[in-house]
């Protein structure tokens, strides 16, 4: 069974690159445009690892990381954020709130499989 | 000539016959190596391990005055000398390269066994490209990287020599709660290299005090990497606000395959201590094997041995059965125990001629390579339980249908690369073959991601051939089983690979050949997976003693689901089907064994005999009628078609404890007469297969 990836981006743009990087390597991938479609989307389908971005509308990266950590059925949910090399204290908010590990924006799609790899079993 | 001299000549011959098996072991490794090589799975290790093979196979061609294939053994060793002490890179150029002179070696070697003459300049243009490879000149179109490099490393020149880091990875309790896994942690460092691991146990509390989603354990390593200190820290990146780690360069290490440090154990809780092989390099430390190398005609005479002890035995406890109890007491003990220690006794010849199915698995990746290239496809062949044994006779029989089956997974099965990706798959094919034991069998499962069977094609191929009939409705297996089928191919196009008349037909029947099953099971699109179940063994069986008439037979214990005596409720004359047997709702089909071997005075009706309920690999059930079960036994199978003649249904012959000969079922042959087909009317002209005709068998 190929693992199911959630990815939460408000840039189509991010979504399709995130996408498409883990399809060709094998993974399932579901996308949801801000926090709360997520949270709307993990009421339903049960995924493996969540990819989020920090700055999104209705609901941001942190407080969706807060919500599935304290929402039991995600709280064991390997969650990666992408963050960009202009703002580490997000970093540590990020960390703070849950997130199992981090991603600097811009990326290759090499770097994403590998951390993919690295916390999604 | 002289005694002396005749002598002589005797004992060269006989150590020639030891040189070429050990050739066959040697090239056996060597293919296994070029394998790792090509996958980059290699270490240092590998290159030599492939020189040392070459020498030694040198080596004793010069003893033995095989010239042609000590030059060509020269050549070939000189270049592996040059890639082993790293002037020369290993590129893929230079593996394809090797394969081919391995290729040779082994046609040389074949030469010099048959004394069959190859064509006279069989091996000189690969002697030439080898010369022109150790002069760094390359194969014609070669790449800049097959130019010598002097003092480089045999791979991962870049990073320098292999360091030892000694790792303490002691997460703090609430590390999972960010989700992470230390598992993967060490998966990660497990890419670098070589990792021997103990764990600390100190901090477990007791299973009343446990919070399950704290981490209580924590992690020694010791780490024989090349790769640099940053690239070993980054592995903790995610984790390191989360744990107390230290991580100290040690030292330099000796090559991966020789690192053992000890990492002594402070605390006195016990360690566990697992060393782990880089997913990069050979998992088995080669330690010398203590062995010794005998003929298989002298094992062979020891089991046939066995094998009548076994039915001396039988006689024996059937006379002391029929002895009164207070006739002599030491005498039934004594008959106990040699029945024990003669199960024993058989049980450990077996256990000779066993053999690890890594002889036959390790020619498989290559094959699975030059197919892949050939029909431009990207496929990985992952290998595991090669040490599982099985006999040495099923591993030999074992090679044609392997190929064939994983020349089918490459060839229809795994899409191209193009095409997967369209399918959002990975654009490399993956091709699993498994080895391992399962309830007193040896089963092999050969599974692929590719495009699994079509069933729509397969049922509307089989109804254009006549197998099934137009309006007949089958179960998604029993469409899938049609592929076994004589004269069935679903390929459209017969490529040059696959297809070629042989179909998998022919595959199954040499898997029962060997007393096996075959089996698939297929998710269309998805891919699809062989199963087969082997026995460990040839020679003996255990075995249902049945009745029919006066005569005996068996039926091997793994046919058999059930026995039981139906009512005439339960059976129904079917036209066109003879009688069925209703069974908790299904109908089975009965089969009478009187009818079939035309015994006299049997019970003809199942109502008053005994219905033993068997089934084969992937078809439905067979209720086989008999008069009585007389008991379960182990046999000894003894060949019908060697000392009698094939006969249907039959699969061999033992001999029983009273001295009589008793016939083995072939459940899986005797089916097709009581399947959808009418009953095979009995020649009257033939021979009536009873015992009758046999006795003269031992």
């Amino acid at each position: 069974m190929a693992k199911k990836v959630l990815a939460v981006d408000d840039s189509k743009t991010m979504r399709d690159m995130v996408s498409f990087a883990l399809r060709s390597a094998g993974f399932d991938v579901i996308e949801a445009e801000d926090g709360r479609r997520a949270i709307e989307k993990l009421a339903s389908t049960k995924v493996d690892l969540v990819i989020t971005d920090l700055n999104m509308p209705n609901m941001d990266g942190i407080a969706l990381i807060k919500a599935l950590r304290a929402d039991a059925r995600c709280r064991s949910v390997p969650i990666l954020l992408l963050t960009t090399e202009s703002d580490p204290g997000k970093k540590t908010e990020g960390r703070a709130a849950g997130a199992t590990g981090w991603l600097v924006k811009p990326f290759n799609p090499e770097k994403l499989v590998e951390l993919v790899n690295r916390v999604c079993a | 000539m002289s005694d002396d001299q005749n002598d002589a000549g005797a004992s060269l011959a006989r150590f020639e016959k030891t040189y070429f098996e050990e050739c066959a072991e040697l090239l056996d490794a060597a293919y296994g190596n070029l394998a790792e090589l090509a996958e980059e799975k290699a270490c240092d290790e590998t290159m030599h391990a492939i020189f040392r093979a070459v020498h030694s196979i040198k080596g004793g061609a010069g003893a033995f005055g095989f010239n042609r294939l000590v030059a060509f053994a020269h050549e070939l060793e000189t270049l592996l000398d040059t890639l082993r002490e790293g002037s020369l890179a290993v590129t893929p150029d230079v593996v394809a390269l090797l394969l081919r002179a391995a290729d040779a070696l082994a046609d040389l070697i074949d030469e010099a066994r048959s004394a069959k003459e190859l064509v006279p300049d069989f091996e000189a243009g690969l002697m030439q490209a080898l010369r022109d490879m150790i002069r760094g000149d390359g194969v014609p179109g070669g790449k800049p990287g097959l130019k010598i490099r002097a003092g480089a490393a045999v791979r991962d020149t870049s990073e320098g020599a292999v360091q030892l880091y000694r790792i303490n990875f002691m997460p703090k309790l609430e590390l999972f709660q960010r989700a992470n896994e230390p598992l993967l942690v060490i998966r990660g460092l497990r890419r670098l290299g070589a990792v021997r691991i103990e764990t600390e146990f100190s901090r477990l509390p007791n299973l009343a005090a446990m919070e399950v989603e704290d981490c209580y354990l924590g992690w020694r390593l010791v780490l024989s990497t090349a790769a640099s200190q940053a690239a070993v820290e980054e592995v903790f990146d995610f984790v390191v606000d989360d744990c107390d780690l230290s991580i100290e360069l040690v030292g330099v290490a000796t090559p991966v395959a020789a690192v053992s440090i000890d990492v002594v154990s402070t605390d006195p809780t016990p360690a566990a201590s697992v060393a782990l092989a880089p997913e990069s390099a050979r998992g088995e430390t080669a330690l010398p094997p203590q062995s010794i190398r005998v003929d298989v005609d002298k094992v062979d005479r020891v089991v046939n041995l066995v094998g009548e002890l076994v039915i001396n035995q039988a006689m024996l406890r059937e006379l002391g059965i029929n002895l009164p109890p207070d006739f002599c007491p030491g005498l039934i003990n004594g008959l106990e125990t040699l029945s024990q220690n003669l199960r024993e006794l058989q049980e450990s010849v077996m256990a000779i001629r066993a053999q690890p199915v890594k002889s036959v698995f390790s020619r498989m990746p290559r094959l699975v390579r030059e197919l892949a290239v050939r029909l431009g496809k990207e496929v990985r062949l992952v290998v595991s339980g090669e040490s599982t044994e099985i006999d040495k006779t099923v591993i030999e029989q074992l090679a044609d249908p392997l190929t064939h089956l994983l020349r089918n997974a490459v060839d229809h099965g795994i899409e191209s690369s193009d095409e997967r990706e369209a399918l959002g798959k990975p654009r490399l094919g993956t091709i699993h073959l498994r080895a391992g034991h399962r309830s007193g069998r040896i089963v092999i499962e050969i599974s692929d991601d590719g495009r699994g069977i079509d069933r729509e094609k397969v049922l509307a191929k089989a109804r254009e051939r006549g197998l099934v009939a137009q309006d007949a409705s089958l179960r998604d297996d029993e469409i899938d089983n049609l592929i076994f089928l004589p004269g069935f191919s679903t390929a459209a196009i017969v490529s040059s690979v696959s297809g070629r008349g042989v179909g998998m037909d022919v595959v199954k029947r040499n898997i029962h050949a060997l007393g096996g099953r075959i089996a698939v099971e297929s998710n269309f699109g998805a891919g699809s997976r062989f199963l087969l179940s082997l026995p460990l063994t040839l020679a003996v069986l255990d075995g249902m003693v049945v009745a029919v008439g006066r005569e005996t037979y068996i039926i091997p214990l793994t046919n058999i689901m059930e026995s039981l005596r139906p009512t005439a409720a339960n059976i129904h004359a079917v036209v066109g089907r003879g009688d069925v047997l209703t069974l908790r709702g299904v109908y089975v089909p009965l089969f009478y064994l009187h009818r079939h071997f035309m015994v006299a005075d049997a019970v003809a009706d199942a109502c008053r005999g005994t219905v033993v309920i068997v089934e084969g690999e992937g078809e439905g059930q067979v209720g086989l009628v008999v008069d009585e079960l007389l008991g379960q036994q182990q046999v000894v199978v003894k060949s019908l078609e060697t000392n009698y003649d094939a006969v249907d249904g039959i699969g061999g012959a033992t001999i029983l404890g009273n001295g009589m000969v008793a016939l083995i079922l072939d459940v899986e042959r005797l089916r097709g007469d009581a399947g959808p087909r009418a009953p095979k009317v009995p020649q009257p002209a033939g021979p009536s297969h009873t015992t009758s005709h046999l006795r003269s068998l031992n």
